[in-house]
């Protein structure tokens, strides 16, 4: 119990959960964005291993790190288009298409990548993302450590938060792209295109969860493996849920189930860590996640049109 | 093998493929009467184990011995199928990995008696099945003396280890390892850490962190990720399998490497000789047979101490001389 308290108390416990929810958070909000306008995108565990691959691939040709980033959004929107086409339009079952999303990026991403580096042995490196000392903020006692010495693209998950948040709530886009999740009908009687909001809630959704992968290839880790986005785009779905489509309680939710997984791997030297087989700490983050979904979802409001194609004219 | 007098369209054109091939390929070669051989992989040929047997199999393939053509990223459930089909496609050296599909794939090993299977397997061989002979990285005895150099290298006596899986060959790996620590720091303690996946990179770092901040200061790097965050907080680590000290200088003393060559050479020459039957090509990884060795300390030249090296050197020469054993211990590792 007290290794418990002492790994809560250490900022370096702290800090690795913001860094392990920052893809989370990218992939959330991308997913929340879509679900808000009422397209379940089931794409996202393939386009994020596309943003890992694309944004990776164009920072060691010679791009900068940003310009990775950039070409990472790119992509999302790319296979956001592909799904956005197939679903809104065409009015196509969405767990199909976004399975589908998946399926083609992800065989998409390992085809180009050993078209592109057929003859390597270690696969290459860049210089990622380097963490970054927040002037003054970063001298806090104890926050300072956990929050301020992250890498930009961890800042900028913050930042896109509030962004995706403020635009949501706060602006006339973000109320119409609420109503055609809520109301299409509603919203198309007020002049509003349906399709094209919905498209482009889910090609910038796309975008943003293809920037989450790229997270981990440019700023967690410095190379691209084809497994290695291993679930994430799946948990980010749960953590959509668990915020209840609001932008702030998914960014708590990711740094919740981070903090989980960080967790885990400190309670493993621990005493308990010798009794326990570690399988019993690898489900932990998931086991409490579940749990606290049941919690939390109990008075969720679920987008009224989600999952629900719209056909102009039709009753 | 392509049979009948109607020819399919698959036929047709696997015979003109194969018949440009054949263009291509230098007479010398030809003379020298490769083996066509297949490796199926279940990861990328970037994975550092897999990479051992690429790299073994396109040097024999440049040595004439080999006609060497390998599928990659093979989910367990479909290998029985890609077996199948090199098998059909006249292939008669099979090397691969059979660990997450043993039983389906020694079926197809029985169905074509004329092919010779040598995969790596958790199992032994089957007397049953006399076209299969299995094999592992039984690397520990250059596990051993890398342990050595880290028990000498660390301050903290506190040493981290991360794996993928608790299998037979990550544990005897990391088993032998912590005893070559012991001998020259016999109160070092060990935080040992699975991360249930072989390729996520960021967990297996994330998880290295986690270590580090509890205290350790060598970091034995089974998986990716965890040489780099060594690197970041500016403390050792050692590889595994293969030498990962050119992609972190500072960082990785030495590495046990494995060498895939001696298991092909014997495999291929069983083969020639017409010897080929269900046998365990394990030894063949063993120091004394050249299939492990520690890496040159190469930028850590100097850094050792002396005594630490001698002792690596001595054992190093008993084992070759067989003199001195490793223990070789299954179990899975658990932090102590």
């Amino acid at each position: 119990m007290m290794a418990l308290v002492d790994i809560l108390i250490s900022a370096s416990f702290w800090a690795a959960a913001i860094r392990i929810a920052s893809p989370l958070i990218f992939a959330t909000l991308g997913e929340l964005i879509c679900e808000r306008a009422g397209v379940l995108n089931l794409g996202i565990e393939g386009i994020m291993v596309m943003g890992a691959f694309t944004g990776w691939f164009a920072v060691y040709q010679g791009m900068p790190l940003w310009g990775g980033v950039a070409v990472a959004f790119g992509s999302g929107m790319l296979f956001g288009l592909l799904h956005a086409t197939l679903t809104v339009p065409f009015g196509l079952s969405q767990h199909v298409v976004g399975l589908g999303v998946t399926l083609l990026a992800t065989a998409t991403a390992s085809f180009a990548y050993r078209l592109a580096l057929p003859q390597v042995t270690s696969p290459p490196r860049i210089d990622p993302f380097q963490p970054f000392a927040v002037p003054v903020l970063s001298d806090i006692p104890f926050l300072g450590p956990a929050l301020f010495t992250q890498t930009a693209l961890t800042y900028a998950a913050f930042g896109m938060a509030v962004v995706v948040g403020l635009v949501l709530y706060r602006t006339p886009l973000g109320l119409a792209v609420r109503a055609v999740g809520e109301n299409p009908a509603a919203a198309a009687a007020q002049g509003l295109s349906v399709t094209g909001l919905r498209m482009g809630a889910v090609m910038f959704g796309s975008g943003l969860m293809a920037v989450g992968g790229a997270f981990l290839t440019l700023s967690a880790f410095s190379s691209f493996f084809f497994d290695m986005v291993n679930g994430r785009g799946w948990i980010c779905i749960a953590l959509v849920v668990f915020g209840a489509w609001r932008p702030g309680k998914a960014v708590l939710g990711a740094v919740l189930f981070a903090a989980f997984d960080a967790g885990q791997v400190r309670l493993q030297q621990t005493e308990i860590g010798a009794i326990l087989p570690y399988q019993v700490f690898l489900a932990l983050p998931f086991v409490l996640s579940i749990i606290a979904l049941i919690v939390m979802s109990r008075r969720a409001e679920v987008p009224a049109a989600l999952m629900v194609p719209y056909n102009k004219g039709e009753r | 093998m392509i049979t009948g007098f109607h020819p399919t369209r698959r036929s047709v054109l696997l015979s003109g493929a194969a018949l440009t091939v054949t263009g291509l390929v230098p007479a010398r070669v030809l003379a020298a009467d490769p083996i066509k051989m297949a490796g199926i992989y279940t990861v990328p040929v970037e994975q550092q184990w897999v990479s051992r047997i690429h790299i073994a199999a396109e040097a024999a393939q440049a040595a004439g011995r080999v006609d060497y053509s390998f599928s990659e990223n093979v989910a367990n459930t479909d290998y029985p199928r890609v077996m199948r089909e090199y098998c059909e496609a006249g292939v008669k050296l099979i090397v691969g990995e059979i660990f997450g599909a043993e039983a389906e794939a020694r079926e197809v090993c029985a169905e074509y008696p004329d092919v010779a299977f040598l995969l790596g397997s958790s199992f032994k061989q089957d007397a049953a099945i006399p076209n299969l002979a299995v094999f592992d990285n039984y690397i520990q005895d250059a596990s051993y003396l890398t342990g050595i150099i880290a028990g000498a290298m660390t301050t903290s006596g506190n040493i981290g280890m991360v794996g993928g899986f608790p299998i037979p060959e990550v544990n005897r790996l990391m088993h032998a390892f912590m005893d070559g620590v012991r001998e020259t720091r016999p109160d070092a303690t060990f935080q040992v850490s699975f991360i249930g996946s072989w390729f996520d990179p960021p967990k297996a770092k994330e998880t290295a962190f986690a270590m580090i901040d509890a205290g350790a200061d060598v970091m034995y790097a089974e998986r990716f990720g965890v040489s780099d965050a060594a690197k970041e907080r500016g403390i050792l680590a050692i590889g595994n399998v293969i030498d990962t000290q050119p992609d972190y200088p500072e960082t990785v003393i030495t590495s046990a490497l494995w060498h895939f060559e001696p298991t092909l050479t014997a495999a291929l020459d069983a083969i020639a000789a017409g010897s080929f039957g269900a046998d365990d090509y394990g030894v063949w990884s063993f120091m004394a047979k050249g299939g492990c060795s520690m890496a040159a300390l190469g930028t850590f030249d100097g850094k050792v101490p002396a005594e630490a090296l001698a002792l690596a050197t001595q054992r190093e020469a008993e084992i070759r001389a067989g003199t001195f054993n490793v223990t070789i211990n299954d179990d899975e590792p658990k932090s102590l």
